[in-house]
């Protein structure tokens, strides 16, 4: 992506969220939430659990409905009313246990839903694609046509993105992309969502791991009890972090810290970076 | 000019080759052995079936010369062709992971039907035979509501409808108990005597070889011109050969006596369509996908209540015809048609055939090899003069074998990483 492109892309963002809050009964899940992501950026939702990541992650793919507030997408207002719309305006979802179809083969997988050709299924076009898609994201899947059993789960994440990159979305939903994975297969997958932002997509993942968000996050957008509870750049301190998920200045976490930090002098967030 | 198109293909491996930690199967030598490979892993396709098909011949033929006989062949022919419609059918809720325990019940209430509307009203043949169809759908179509709708286990649902359908049969031929169909009509001639004349049989025998080279040359072709890795043209060529010889054979054996019989050639048309539709089309892909994760399925965006529907639709539609071509068969629509070891069997010839009880796995052929089995060994006991009590049990064995056989190939595939 080109620089002039990235600064246009700075001004308008693609996804705009601005006092989105959300009811189950008398629960609130979200209350004023405002977000923006722009193309080609990743922003990591962080917070406890409970803090309504997930909650707002369903509303962006269609799943949930906002009791208020406006969703602007490509500068426009929409309203997602079933998984469906949000997938054809270009939203796409990554969920957390993947939804594939292990006695598929990847090729199948990828396009499942989608086939070419309903009555005479054009397998060497969605074999070229997939090939495409997944050199595209430099991907190490052995071969495309062994059922979706036979690969590690990095490569089964590997194939879940590469079929939500299938639609060509504008706007990329990653639920926990790391959780349940090897320090190796964590990599790959961060890898995998840098490369996507290099293709100028815009990405917002959920994750609990601080390094992992730390690894590829633009911003981190931090969510306390279903409210914004601060915006942060990556090379924030734990300190901060924590604080802000956890809601207090004087935590479990900070204690530690500062009770290192009297022993030894030093500061704290290296330490928290270990 | 060649010379240097060859060092670039080798510099630029094709599309699907870069990865060199994959072991491709090179030749015809390579193909045995990634078919071994896959074997030890316990992606068994039809491979139990076969042996399991040559062990029962051989004893049979040891016990009785006349088993292996073409007299006794063409028979057994028309006797698959009924039971191997219905099993096809069988194979389709199996692949969505469902069971339709009704479809005995169903092809006797379709010949009952058949009976009372051909023969008693004096309809014409071909309406009640669609009428009878239609039936068929209309039963699986209730399953589907019962199931979609409020979610009542396919086993509880068609475990209702088997005593209600028998019920309706029953009611249908009311005090009489059977209805003969006229001998001589089309319907009893196609079920009891018509069968093909040896130059089509040749022909036909012939087109499965032909269809299979020119469809994979073309395919070959295009992979090749993507930059794919494609099938070598050798084992291609063999493989048609193979079969070709094969297919030819049998039909040679089988002028031998009366031929093959028009009905089985509809059973194996029907097959060969359904197993179209199962791999070549968007709408077999959802069906296994279905089968496979439900829950994936639906989140891509698949109508998994429509999958389910058409499932239920063409199993019990299929048994309709089964039962249909049972009753022309018979030249009778009884209260017995359909009862006794009918379900079982057709159930026994997909499970047997290879089609996994547990969903997500089959193939329209599954129904043909499995109801040959399945025949082969009612065929034989009769032939040995042993009453339905035995062979009642040993059909039972044979079914119980061949459930163990899925279930620890498919604990063999989880740990060897297939699905």
């Amino acid at each position: 992506m080109d620089r002039n492109q990235e600064q246009s892309d700075t001004r308008e963002p693609v996804l705009s969220l601005r006092g989105i809050s959300k009811n189950f009964g008398a629960v609130s899940a979200l209350t004023n939430i405002d977000l923006d992501v722009h193309a080609g950026e990743v922003v990591a939702l962080v917070g406890d659990n409970g803090a309504g990541k997930s909650t707002l992650v369903k509303t962006l793919a269609g799943v949930h409905q906002p009791t208020s507030g406006t969703i602007i997408f490509r500068g426009k207002p929409v309203t997602l009313t079933d998984p469906s719309a949000a997938l054809r305006l270009g939203i796409a979802t990554v969920f957390q246990d993947l939804a594939l179809c292990e006695n598929l083969d990847v090729v199948a997988n990828i396009f499942l839903g989608r086939e070419l050709s309903p009555y005479r299924l054009d397998e060497v076009s969605m074999e070229l694609k997939a090939w495409t898609l997944l050199n595209e994201l430099s991907a190490r899947i052995p071969s495309v046509r062994e059922p979706v059993a036979s690969l590690s789960g990095g490569q089964r994440q590997t194939v879940a993105i590469a079929r939500s990159l299938l639609l060509e979305p504008k706007l990329i939903l990653l639920d926990e992309p790391t959780a349940a994975l090897g320090v190796a297969q964590t990599a790959e997958v961060l890898d995998l969502i840098e490369r996507v932002r290099e293709r100028g997509l815009g990405v917002i993942m959920i994750s609990h791991n601080m390094e992992d968000v730390r690894a590829v996050a633009d911003r981190i957008v931090v969510l306390r009890l279903g409210r914004n509870n601060g915006v942060f750049d990556p090379d924030a301190s734990n300190e901060e972090l924590v604080s802000a998920i956890t809601g207090a200045a004087n935590n479990s976490v900070s204690r530690r810290a500062h009770r290192r930090q009297a022993q030894s002098g030093q500061a704290p967030a290296p330490e928290g970076r270990q | 000019m060649t010379k240097s198109a060859e060092q670039n293909a080798q510099t630029t491996p094709m599309l699907d080759r870069r990865d060199e930690r994959v072991k491709h199967a090179e030749g015809i030598g390579g193909s045995i052995r990634a078919f071994l490979d896959r074997v030890r892993s316990g992606d068994l396709g039809s491979l139990p079936v076969v042996v399991g098909l040559a062990i029962i011949w051989t004893v049979f033929q040891s016990l009785n010369p006349v088993f292996l006989a073409p007299n006794n062949l063409v028979n057994l022919l028309f006797d698959c062709s009924t039971v191997g419609v219905i099993a096809l059918g069988v194979v389709c809720i199996l692949i969505v992971g469902e069971i339709d325990l009704s479809v005995g019940s169903v092809s006797g209430f379709a010949s009952a039907l058949l009976g009372v509307m051909w023969v008693n009203q004096g309809w014409p043949v071909a309406v009640a035979i669609l009428a009878a169809l239609v039936f068929g759908a209309l039963i699986g179509a209730l399953y589907a509501v019962l199931f979609n709708r409020f979610g009542m286990p396919s086993f509880v649902a068609t475990l209702a409808g088997l005593l209600s359908v028998l019920g309706l049969q029953l009611y249908l031929l009311g005090s009489t108990g059977s209805i003969n169909l006229p001998y001589g009509s089309p319907l009893v001639e196609f079920g009891q005597l018509l069968v093909m004349p040896a130059s089509v049989s040749y022909v036909l025998a012939a087109l499965p070889g032909i269809v299979m080279f020119v469809l994979g040359f073309r395919t070959a072709t295009r992979r090749r011109a993507a930059g794919l890795s494609a099938q070598p043209m050798s084992s291609l060529l063999l493989r048609s050969v193979v079969i070709t010889v094969v297919l030819e054979f049998i039909a040679y054996y089988l002028n031998l006596d009366r031929g093959i019989p028009w009905m089985f050639g509809l059973f194996v048309g029907l097959v060969v369509a359904m197993n179209y539709a199962l791999t070549r089309t968007k709408w077999g892909r959802q069906m296994l996908a279905v089968g496979g994760n439900r829950e994936a399925a639906r989140r891509a965006g698949i109508n998994v209540r429509f999958i389910y529907t058409t499932a239920f639709m063409l199993c019990s539609g299929l048994a309709a015809a089964g039962g249909i071509l049972s009753a022309s068969r018979l030249a009778s629509a009884s209260q017995q048609a359909g009862t006794g070891d009918v379900n079982l069997n057709a159930i026994a010839a997909a499970v047997i055939g290879g089609t996994s009880l547990f969903g997500g796995r089959g193939s329209a052929y599954s129904a043909l090899l499995g109801i040959i089995v399945i025949q082969s060994i009612a065929s034989g006991l009769t032939l040995l003069d042993l009453s339905s009590s035995l062979r009642y049990m040993i059909t039972g064995a044979v079914l119980a074998i061949a459930v163990i056989v899925d279930s620890l190939a498919r604990r063999s595939r989880a740990s060897h990483g297939r699905a």
